[in-house]
């Protein structure tokens, strides 16, 4: 049954990842990538890992991406312009596809390999009261960093977008004098 | 045969329960529409729905009649999928979270044993709700901030203008108030130290002033006023604000389509009602009741279920009362409201609420 559920959804994220990248219409990517999300959520659940499963669709699917639209729609983009600068993109691209593929494969090798061994069954490590323990005490340090960094991220945001805001009332205050 | 038996039974038994649930709540659903008509005409000084069926009790049959009769029309310019997927996003992520409701507490009382095959086997007690896991609180969050995809792409696909402001603001207004409601959340959770509705309502049968409310009291008016945003309902409906936007994100949606985004609204409604109640008015719990009946009973159950309905008309009712009393926001009014007074409320809340909980007051 899990593993029925688990091709179910792996296709479905496949399928959605496939469609995100041919489209050439940016809200159907966008709407592939919050079907991609959702997918990988339900993986996140059959995995024993709830919280993340919340989180995912709650963090990525629910804020991220609707901003991504936000600025989709706001802009109204224009469709299907040819790609004529950056083609030596493509070369890179096939470049890069290929060295995945070859990890990809490099993983399969490596876990087929390892004899198979039952784990020890942590069904319990998903759920939140652990997930938060093992932040504050094992991960401390990079939960920090990670803050401190969003922190930056924040604040830069912040002055780059008031900084047109200052020229621009200066200018106005000039002309009123 | 006996196999067979045992091995659907448990998802017979819960193919009913969520028949039961849905069905139940999506009733009471049709008849907040009713109720709503009602109330809006008494405040406007009119009589209201009254000619179908006895005092118009009948009235939410004869609208889904008539919707489901009405012209199928699609505008010609629409993005055909993105159009017809928009509505079903929207009621689907709004009837999702039925399945954490707690309707009640559990019956312990009932022998079970009569059931044939021994199928009531170590069953101890019968839930009055479908599911609870350990993130239930953050499930029902994540499920209603998938809801505004349907009306974003309503929005954009149905190639209006009209349609497009709608959606736009109401993604806009979506991601400013989902903060302020996450945060005003996190107070209750912190007190009652888990995500799962059942642990947070059993935080809260002691005594009635072990109900959230009154420790959580600006937590409780954050969570009420982010919930009127996150339901579009006035004073902050302006993705549909009528004066404005025609009808806003489903102006170009007719007959059974626009049935959908008009019960997805209710059910968000109601919703938002089961979660003020069970974060902040103790659920299902009756002070006192256990005086009366044994905690576990029968009586007890029902007595407790029918209090719980009875909060959430309360706060159906509080939502059509405000519907019928103020006057819309203008947008910018909302955003600065919700960015510069809300979220920091929200925070401050928080803050003051980790300190209580670290000192032990709480």
């Amino acid at each position: 049954m899990v593993s029925i559920l688990f091709f179910l959804f792996a296709g479905l994220a496949i399928a959605c990842s496939i469609l995100m990248v041919y489209h050439k219409n940016p809200l159907y990517s966008a709407i592939s990538l919050i079907g991609v999300f959702i997918a990988l959520a339900c993986i996140y659940v059959l995995l024993a890992a709830p919280f993340i499963a919340a989180v995912q669709v709650l963090v990525y699917a629910g804020a991220i991406m609707v901003l991504v639209i936000f600025v989709i729609m706001l802009l109204n983009l224009e469709e299907d312009k040819q790609l004529t600068r950056l083609r030596y993109l493509y070369l890179v691209g096939v470049f890069l596809g290929l060295a995945l593929l070859v990890q990809t494969f490099f993983i399969y090798h490596a876990v087929i390999k390892t004899p198979n061994q039952k784990a020890e069954q942590e069904a319990t490590a998903g759920l939140t009261l652990n997930i938060g323990r093992a932040m504050f005490t094992e991960y401390l340090l990079p939960v920090e960093i990670a803050g401190v960094l969003l922190l930056m991220a924040i604040v830069g945001a912040m002055i780059l977008s008031r900084r047109g805001e200052q020229v621009k009332i200066e200018e106005f205050k000039r002309r009123e004098d | 045969m006996e196999e067979i038996i045992r091995a659907t039974f448990p998802v017979i038994v819960y193919f009913a329960a969520i028949f039961l649930a849905f069905n139940g709540v999506l009733i009471i659903v049709a008849y907040t529409v009713l109720a709503e008509r009602k109330i809006l005409g008494w405040i406007q000084g009119r009589i209201g729905p009254n000619r179908v069926g006895p005092w118009g009790l009948l009235q939410p049959f004869a609208d889904l009649l008539k919707f489901i009769f009405k012209e199928e029309i699609a505008p010609d310019k629409s993005t055909k999928f993105v159009y017809y997927l928009a509505p079903l996003i929207s009621l689907i992520c709004a009837l999702m979270p039925i399945i954490v409701y707690p309707f009640g507490p559990p019956i312990k009382t009932i022998d079970w044993s009569f059931l044939p095959y021994g199928l009531g086997e170590g069953v101890k007690e019968l839930p009055l709700r479908i599911a609870d896991f350990d993130v239930a609180l953050l499930y029902v969050l994540a499920i209603t901030s998938v809801g505004v995809y349907g009306i974003a792409l309503a929005g954009w696909a149905s190639n209006s203008k009209y349609s497009l402001m709608g959606g736009l603001r109401s993604s806009a207004q979506m991601i400013s108030y989902e903060l302020a409601m996450g945060a005003s959340v996190l107070g209750v959770v912190m007190m009652a130290g888990s995500l799962s509705i059942g642990k947070i309502i059993q935080a809260q049968t002691q005594y009635p002033t072990k109900w959230f409310i009154i420790p959580q009291f600006v937590g409780f008016l954050v969570f009420l006023t982010a919930a009127f945003a996150e339901t579009n309902r006035v004073p902050f409906d302006l993705p549909e604000a009528e004066t404005e936007l025609v009808a806003g994100f489903h102006t170009e949606y007719s007959a059974l389509k626009f049935a959908l985004f008009f019960m997805a609204e209710y059910v968000n409604m109601f919703t938002v009602s089961v979660m003020c109640t069970t974060l902040f008015l103790g659920g299902w719990y009756i002070p006192g009741l256990s005086y009366i009946f044994e905690y576990g009973s029968i009586p007890y159950a029902i007595v407790s279920h029918i209090g719980f309905l009875l909060k959430i008309f309360f706060f159906l009712f509080l939502y059509i009362w405000v519907r019928g009393t103020l006057p819309r926001f203008r947008f910018d009014q909302l955003m600065s409201f919700g960015w510069k007074f809300l979220l920091p409320v929200a925070i401050g809340n928080l803050v003051f609420t980790i300190i209580m909980v670290y000192l032990g007051i709480f």
